[in-house]
């Protein structure tokens, strides 16, 4: 450890002369401060107010900075002042030694080869028993996010868990299903949407999933799981409000904008004795965001 | 012991400056329990260079500081718990709503506990803040040069800490579950599902079970309240103290060498105007805090898993990562039965790149310039020309991703239709960067040709 090397250099440019500094601004922005803090105090004491709170928060933090600021900019040594800065790395002969002593200790260490090689395979095997409890954080993914939220004869119902009749849906209408039972299942909401007649083009086998012009297609975006919100009837259009995935409700909600590369699941639609609609089987395939082995 | 004539050498010096009633009898307790009255002279003693753009780095350090005071104070009220409860306080419009406890708390603390609504926005702002003043440092260390040898570590420790910024920034308006929150998290989890192999396994461990996990908000507010502002402590510590050990870098000019460090000592003045500027910083977070509405989790609700809201947009922090998302053309890999989703490669595959390159970028940028030197002047940007043209082409590219992250606002606002608009950035993402890269190349070329260099 060397003396500190501080020393000041000569100033480079000579300032302009001017009055001597005087305590009036420092003080003035202090005093402000103070009084800005009494009057926060109150305002909290009188029920709190967060404009107001906010406000003079600011002001009484803000007079302390200005008048430390000010203070040292009128008062406080100026400088410049400039340190020595030596090189970052330690000489040659230091390194030596060090070698040394890292060298030496590591031949002692290694000549007992036996208890290096178990050493290292007891904090190995430390870490791997370490890593156990992380399993506890969470159940294996299973078949869960393959399986249907709707198996077959469910009744589609409302948010309110109401059930369905195909008349309840106006032409160019959609609303928000789940199944019965099932209204908090994240992955479970489907849109109902009225299409017009000769509108829909079903794709090969699915010619009866639809009921009176209605078609039911998972709610949950392929890309990214969002919530399919926005149906421009006039153009049939199915809109995620995320990303901008476009699905075309006519052609099986196949995506043509956006960065979704899945068409959106279809569910089979039926009625029963009642007139209610009902699940005709499972979804056409996994609902919400593609993963690794989703299609295995 | 050596420390002895020192101190009272400085407690001479501090003698005639102040009237020194408490300070010599304070030092002289503490020395007698510490010694090092000659450690804490060098360090009071520290020069420190003076320019603006050095003050960025602190802006971030005080945003910080900020953060951990408000955010103490809103972790007395907040509960992370997803359990339902209808809402009973004063905010009439959400009066008899079912909604988590989570989402109850933060209305509470909102609405019905004194000086939270300030304290919870200062909170938001000075997030928002932090974040800008560290992409600002960073650009600031980029384009000087200040991350070469000796200071490549360090680099690499503050490439870190933007990550965890960034993290617990997400974490943290992830809490509320509000609309916005649960959409968001909805999304990271499709990022999430979309690594290969272990995406699915990482979910469940991660929220401890399926979208939305039973422990979502347990597991978000231990990382965002204890794990992540931990380690971002631990780091700052250790930031510092290499910039202690490496002493600052500065601009060449007269006076100033390579084997110097010409600015003002420690104390008193260097620590009175970065101790003042706390205290503006502090002042700005309370005005906005107090006078500018963030986050105003009221007006979109409680989440529902079903609903989603178009100009669902993250805080800008991440902007870049859903403009990436939105860019992204609608490919996917499929084989053999195994899925490569879309969202991995601007979910996860980009940001990787990103990040890898940024870490990395000290040892490439030593490699390519043949430079092993050690490095305490700073390059002005104009200096080197192809080092600032690559810096401006990576922020061109993601300046354009975060502004694709607006692509519905943008669609909205000039009345032009989304796939426009996207066409339109996918465009310029390719083409703009590059143009941008060799025009600032260009212009530092040009610029000190002007000056005669």
């Amino acid at each position: 450890m060397s003396e500190p090397t501080v020393g000041a250099a000569p100033p480079p440019e000579p300032k302009p002369s001017r009055r001597p500094p005087t305590t009036r601004l420092p003080a003035a922005a202090f005093l402000l401060s103070i009084i800005a803090a009494l009057a926060l105090a109150i305002v909290y004491w009188q029920g709190g107010q967060p404009q107001a709170e906010g406000i003079l928060l600011s002001v009484a933090l803000g007079g302390i900075g200005v008048g430390v600021i000010a203070w040292a900019h009128r008062f406080l040594p100026p400088g410049p002042d400039v340190e020595e800065r030596p090189l970052t790395a330690s000489s040659d002969e230091e390194l030596e030694r060090l070698d040394r002593e890292l060298i030496g200790s590591e031949e002692e260490i290694g000549r007992r080869r036996v208890l290096v090689r178990l050493f290292g395979a007891a904090l190995g095997a430390l870490g791997l028993a370490a890593l156990f409890p992380l399993r506890s954080l969470g159940p294996r993914p299973g078949r869960g996010l393959r399986t249907s939220p709707f198996t077959s004869g469910d009744h589609l119902v409302t948010e309110q868990g109401e059930r369905v009749r195909p008349g309840d849906i106006a032409a160019d209408g959609v609303i928000t299903v789940f199944p019965e039972h099932k209204v908090s299942d994240a992955d479970a909401s489907t849109l109902l949407i009225h299409l017009r007649p000769g509108q829909n083009r079903p794709r090969p086998g699915r010619d009866d999933w639809s009921v009176d012009q209605l078609v039911a297609y998972s709610k949950i975006c392929t890309h990214a799981g969002c919530p399919v919100g926005l149906y421009q009837a006039q153009r049939g259009l199915l809109l995620c409000p995320c990303h901008q995935s476009t699905f075309e409700v006519a052609d099986g909600c196949r995506p043509v904008f956006g960065p979704a590369a899945r068409s959106l699941p279809q569910l089979p639609l039926d009625t029963d004795d009642g007139g209610y609609l009902i699940a005709g089987g499972p979804f056409s395939g996994p609902v919400g965001p593609a993963f690794w082995d989703q299609l295995r | 012991m050596a420390a002895a004539p020192d101190a009272a050498e400085a407690a001479e010096e501090a003698g005639h400056r102040v009237k020194p009633p408490l300070t010599p009898k304070l030092v002289r307790w503490f020395d007698r329990r510490l010694g090092g009255a000659r450690l804490a002279r060098k360090t009071l003693d520290k020069v420190f260079p003076d320019h603006w753009s050095f003050l960025l780095g602190e802006v971030s350090l005080y945003c910080f500081v900020v953060l951990v005071l408000t955010g103490t104070y809103l972790a007395l009220f907040f509960s992370p718990s997803q359990a339902t409860v209808t809402y009973s306080g004063s905010y009439g419009p959400l009066r008899g709503v079912e909604m988590s406890e989570a989402y109850n708390s933060a209305i509470r603390l909102s609405f019905d506990v004194r000086a939270g609504l300030v304290m919870r926005q200062i909170h938001h702002w000075a997030a928002l803040l932090f974040l800008a003043a560290i992409v600002a440092h960073l650009a600031r260390i980029f384009f000087t040069g200040a991350f070469r040898r000796p200071r490549e570590l360090n680099w690499m420790i503050g490439v870190t800490m933007l990550v965890l910024a960034m993290v617990n920034g997400f974490a943290g308006y992830s809490l509320l579950d509000d609309q916005l929150s649960g959409t968001g998290l909805r999304v990271a989890n499709a990022i999430i599902l979309s690594i290969p192999v272990v995406g699915t396994w990482v979910s469940s461990l991660a929220f401890g079970g399926p979208y939305p996990g039973p422990d979502m908000l347990q597991r978000l507010f231990v990382a965002h309240v204890l794990l992540i502002p931990a380690l971002l402590g631990i780091l700052i510590a250790v930031h510092l103290a290499l910039v202690v050990r490496h002493k600052h870098t500065q601009f060449p000019g007269p006076g100033r060498r390579e084997d110097n460090v010409y600015g003002q000592r420690f104390w008193p003045t260097y620590t009175a105007k970065a101790g003042g500027l706390f205290f503006l910083v502090a002042a700005v977070l309370a005005a906005l805090g107090g006078l500018a509405q963030i986050n105003a989790i009221w007006v979109s609700g409680p989440y529902r898993p079903a609903d989603a809201s178009s100009a669902s947009q993250p805080d800008w922090y991440m902007g870049w990562a859903d403009g990436g998302l939105r860019l992204m053309p609608p490919w996917e890999i499929r084989a053999f039965g195994f899925t490569v989703p879309n969202p991995f490669f601007p979910g996860v595959l980009l940001p990787s790149v990103v990040f890898g390159i940024l870490y990395l970028w000290p040892f490439i940028e030593a490699r390519f310039a043949h430079d092993d030197v050690e490095h305490h002047l700073l390059d002005r940007p104009r200096d080197h020309a192809v080092r600032t043209g690559i810096g401006v082409a990576a922020f061109t590219f993601i300046a354009i991703m975060l502004l694709a992250g607006s692509s519905d606002v943008i669609a909205t606002t000039f009345g032009i239709s989304v796939n426009a608009v996207i066409w339109i950035l996918r465009t310029v993402l390719l083409v703009a960067p590059p143009i941008a890269g060799l025009v600032a190349a260009r212009l530092c070329v040009e610029v000190r040709r002007g000056e005669g260099g």
